[in-house]
């Protein structure tokens, strides 16, 4: 008996070992920036696309995930950073990271044609803004009717025990929108109310997630009646047909800067100016004025369906750096408040 | 032996320096991928944040935190109670496939095999389709929340159910119908046989059952991730602590934690094994199941309803891929499966999982295969033989979360020459052939022990090489159970989520692993899509493996009743 087949495995084996040698060894003459992101999945193929049709020899790399697991990865990899640039994370945590001197200052061509409220200020700038992300409210209507309940208009309407178990709320360590959410509930009420409405929240939230459109897509599927989130994705699931209705409550909007910045250390700096000079261009602003009301160019007009043309009216007072400083001890609260809740009753 | 006095001396040294060169590589793997990354990790735990030795510090600052007391809690008691339930309905199912003449008998087997197909996570997904507050079924709950307890309990005895299937089949299989007939003859009924007789003789494997489902249960993480709403496991809580916070240290504790039942688990069932007495003697006679109308017919109802469950989970999972937008648009296309949109890796991902579940396949036939062949039949280096035994089973007790965050912890030492595998596709094909060892190396063994020696002493008297002897014999005798070690490590790696989630980097992200993001940031349907196309991708797999590897099947079977005739 002979197993003639078996003489053609030393082929196959040289053929594998060549496809696993393959990744390393492709031709790599263009720069490959990495780029970590907590931008929207269906964001990141046009940016990529439109920076590097200007900059043919830098390539985009994305690392993406949820704000909060970003910034908890570039802290865990300070001392060897692996991050060239990050790109569309809160302004808050480049603040966080600009305290920890991790990011290297850079003012990209065109920086003072920024709107001045968009951009750090000082004369030495480590991030430039992008366009503001502001909370909302993605309301099922098919299942708010089917409840026959009043549509909420206040943030204090969401503690009223009719929608016990159906509201979800993106968790606020792992995402930048709902740590935006926290952060203006704790400025705009003060430290002892905010906590005394998130108490009173707690008891109608069904789940946190973990990222911050999961609970408006929820809403959109009538999973949960009622999903917090941010303005861009329930824009976006309307135009899809869902059916949602937006609410932007009338207290006001919690609200950050998507932004971006160089990672203090990376080899790559020459490429990685390139990307915050493409970041500030006119033409990227026009890309971000796709999916967000308010960017950082003036002469960008936004025109995004479904947002009332007066979002910037509505946003409340924030201060970032104030989020910033605090954001360790706010987590930790919230942490100690609501993670230990199970939902097994 | 006789033979020995005249094999000339510089022979059998030259046999011992052979076999300890090749058992070498085997050793040299598993120390390396196996033992070395676990070190790291219990070295991790015992390190604060800075690398200052704390001792167990870690684990009694876990420990008192109510919350990550409450995760322990909870896993213990979900553990036990999906255990119970999976073997209790894979007993009776099995009971049904080999003890009765219900018909469908064969396409009940082949349905049972289903959830191999399909990442911890698609039970996840469909039972939200099913039970969740849109659900088709919502009623059934009676008003209860799928997300939680019932909808992880729920998830996992489907995803462990073909494994209690599979070591409860054979333990009802070996059945001696003389002591049925001596039962009968002694006037013993039905109930009485059963209890005097069947139960005790499948014991062994009903509590090897139970132990092997706690252990999947306790270290899985895929369907409580997706349908465990907020409540606390130690297996999400690893990941949040690890990927979430980049708690590195808090997550070899957790990971240690872990590590203790899994191994509890794994020693009861090592003990149980070793117990003599569960072996058939040579004069038993086959039981031959008789035709009872009343008891086929009552199986063939109990079968058909686990049959259905176990089949409407795949079901509603490829139906929540084709609709636009469920409840709602009831559309039914493609559209979900159009990835760039949820996952930027969307179909790269899927052409990475299909590589590593190839390289996983063949490397590890060829890693695992040479190491069971030298336990079993080398005879030279007896401590290494043992240890490379040892190290095999290891797996059997290590969490593919603990075995993940052991790489990280090995690999993120400056100094260590591997550190350039970091991100690759070869570190997740080395870590996946570590995290299945155990059961095609055991099978192998099985195999192996099933051969004659004298095929060896053979080979010796003719003073061929054990090289020849083991591909002119050997190999071909042994050929099914190597088809099918291949077969079994393609699946696993193919829907392994567990070891992976740490190490893989943009160009390396995995089809189960999309599902895992897809369905975190809420892209449901999405998530779905990517599940079924894994289990499609496993179903044509396995089938074409079957087919393409029919002619070599036959031809060694052939050749071995040639040989027996």
């Amino acid at each position: 008996m002979r197993l003639r087949r078996l003489s053609i495995l030393p082929l196959a084996l040289v053929a594998l070992a060549m496809g696993l040698a393959a990744p390393a060894s492709r031709a790599q003459e263009k720069t490959s920036l990495t780029v970590y992101t907590g931008l929207e999945a269906d964001q990141l193929k046009a940016y990529k696309a439109a920076f590097e049709a200007a900059n043919p020899s830098v390539e985009i790399r994305w690392v993406r995930d949820s704000n909060g697991v970003i910034i908890a990865r570039l802290l865990a990899e300070k001392a060897a950073p692996k991050a060239d640039v990050v790109m569309g994370v809160t302004a808050t945590s480049l603040m966080l990271m600009d305290q920890e001197g991790m990011l290297e200052p850079y003012a990209p061509a065109g920086l003072a044609q920024v709107k001045p409220a968009l951009r750090d200020s000082r004369p030495q700038p480590t991030w430039v803004g992008m366009d503001v992300l502001s909370s909302a409210l993605c309301v099922s209507k098919v299942e708010r009717e089917k409840l026959g309940l009043a549509l909420p208009t206040r943030w204090t309407d969401l503690t009223d025990p009719a929608w016990k178990g159906r509201i979800t709320m993106p968790n606020p360590a792992s995402s930048g929108t709902g740590f935006l959410m926290v952060s203006a509930w704790l400025q705009m009420m003060g430290e002892e109310k905010g906590w005394a409405f998130m108490d009173a929240l707690d008891r109608n939230i069904a789940s946190y997630s973990h990222s911050g459109s999961k609970p408006c897509k929820q809403a959109a599927t009538g999973e949960f009646a009622i999903g917090l989130s941010f303005e861009y994705r329930a824009s976006k699931l309307i135009e899809q047909g869902a059916p949602l209705e937006l609410v932007l409550p009338a207290e006001g909007l919690g609200w950050d800067m998507e932004a971006v910045g160089i990672v203090k250390g990376t080899p790559k700096l020459a490429a990685a100016r390139t990307l915050l000079d493409w970041a500030v261009t006119p033409e990227a602003n026009a890309l971000y004025a796709q999916n967000f009301a308010i960017v950082a160019r003036p002469e960008v007009q936004p025109k995004v369906p479904h947002i009332p043309a007066d979002l910037e009216s509505r946003l409340v007072k924030q201060d970032f750096a104030w989020a910033a400083a605090n954001r360790d001890r706010i987590l930790a609260e919230w942490s100690r408040r609501y993670d230990a809740k199970s939902e097994a009753k | 032996m006789p033979q020995a006095l005249y094999r000339p001396r510089l022979a059998g040294l030259t046999r011992a320096t052979i076999s300890l060169l090749a058992i070498t590589p085997s050793l040299l793997f598993l120390l390396l991928a196996l033992a070395l990354p676990l070190a790291a990790l219990l070295s991790q735990a015992l390190h604060d944040r800075a690398g200052h030795f704390v001792g167990l510090a870690n684990l009694r600052d876990y420990l008192a935190n109510p919350s990550l007391l409450a995760a322990l809690g909870n896993s213990l008691i979900l553990s036990l109670v999906s255990a119970g339930i999976t073997v209790t309905l894979a007993f009776l199912y099995a009971y049904g496939l080999t003890r009765t003449r219900m018909p469908g008998r064969g396409l009940f087997a082949l349905i049972a095999q289903l959830p191999l197909l399909a990442p911890s996570l698609l039970p996840g997904i469909a039972l939200i389709y099913l039970f969740g507050n849109q659900g088709i079924l919502k009623g059934a709950l009676g008003g209860h929340s799928i997300y939680g307890p019932i909808g992880i309990v729920l998830g996992e005895v489907f995803w462990t159910f073909p494994h209690a299937l599979l070591i409860l089949t054979a333990a009802l299989s070996l059945a001696d119908a003389r002591l049925y007939e001596a039962a009968r003859a002694l006037k013993a009924g039905p109930w009485r046989r059963f209890a005097t007789i069947t139960l005790p003789s499948v014991r062994p494997g009903l509590i090897s059952a139970f132990v092997a489902v706690f252990a999947m249960v306790i270290t899985d993480f895929g369907v409580p991730k997706v349908i465990g709403g907020q409540m606390p496991l130690l297996s999400t809580d690893i990941y949040r602590q690890v990927i979430g916070q980049q708690n590195f240290q808090r997550g070899a504790v957790v990971a240690l934690l872990l590590l203790l039942p899994a191994l509890l688990a794994f020693l009861i069932d090592r003990a149980m094994a070793a117990r003599p007495g569960a072996a058939l003697g040579g004069k038993a006679v086959a039981l031959v199941a008789e035709r009872n109308r009343a008891v086929d017919t009552v199986f063939l109802i109990f079968c058909a309803a686990v049959a259905g469950c176990l089949l409407l989970i795949p079901v509603t999972a490829l139906f929540a891929s084709l609709v636009r937008l469920w409840p709602y648009d009831l559309t039914l296309d493609l559209w979900h499966y159009q990835f760039d949109m949820a996952d930027s890796s969307g179909w790269e991902a899927y052409g990475n999982s299909v590589k590593l579940a190839a390289f996983t396949a063949l490397c590890g036939t060829l890693v695992i295969f040479p190491g069971a062949w030298l336990v079993v039949k080398g005879r030279a280096a007896a401590a290494m033989r043992q240890g490379i035994h040892a190290l095999a089973l290891l797996p059997l007790a290590v969490p593919g979360l603990v075995l993940g965050l052991g790489y990280v912890f090995f690999l993120a030492d400056p100094d260590n020459p591997l550190r350039m595998l970091q991100g690759t596709l070869a570190l997740l094909v080395i870590c996946t052939i570590a995290h299945y060892y155990s059961v095609p190396h055991l099978s192998a063994m099985t195999a192996l022990r099933r051969l004659d020696p004298e095929l060896e002493e053979a080979g010796r008297a003719l003073k061929v090489s054990p090289a020849v002897t083991l591909r002119r014999v050997t190999l071909p005798l042994t050929l099914p159970v190597v088809l099918d070690m291949a077969s079994y490590l393609f699946l696993s790696a193919l829907t392994t989520v567990s070891a992976v989630v740490f190490l893989y980097d943009p160009d390396t992200s995995l089809a189960a692993l999309a599902v895992l993001a897809m369905d975190d940031a809420g892209d449901t349907a999405p998530a779905a899509a990517m599940a079924m196309l894994i289990f499609a991708t496993g179903a044509v797999a396995r089938i074409g493996w079957a087919l393409a590897t029919a002619g070599l099947r036959r031809r060694t079977a052939r050749w071995q009743t040639r040989k027996d005739g």
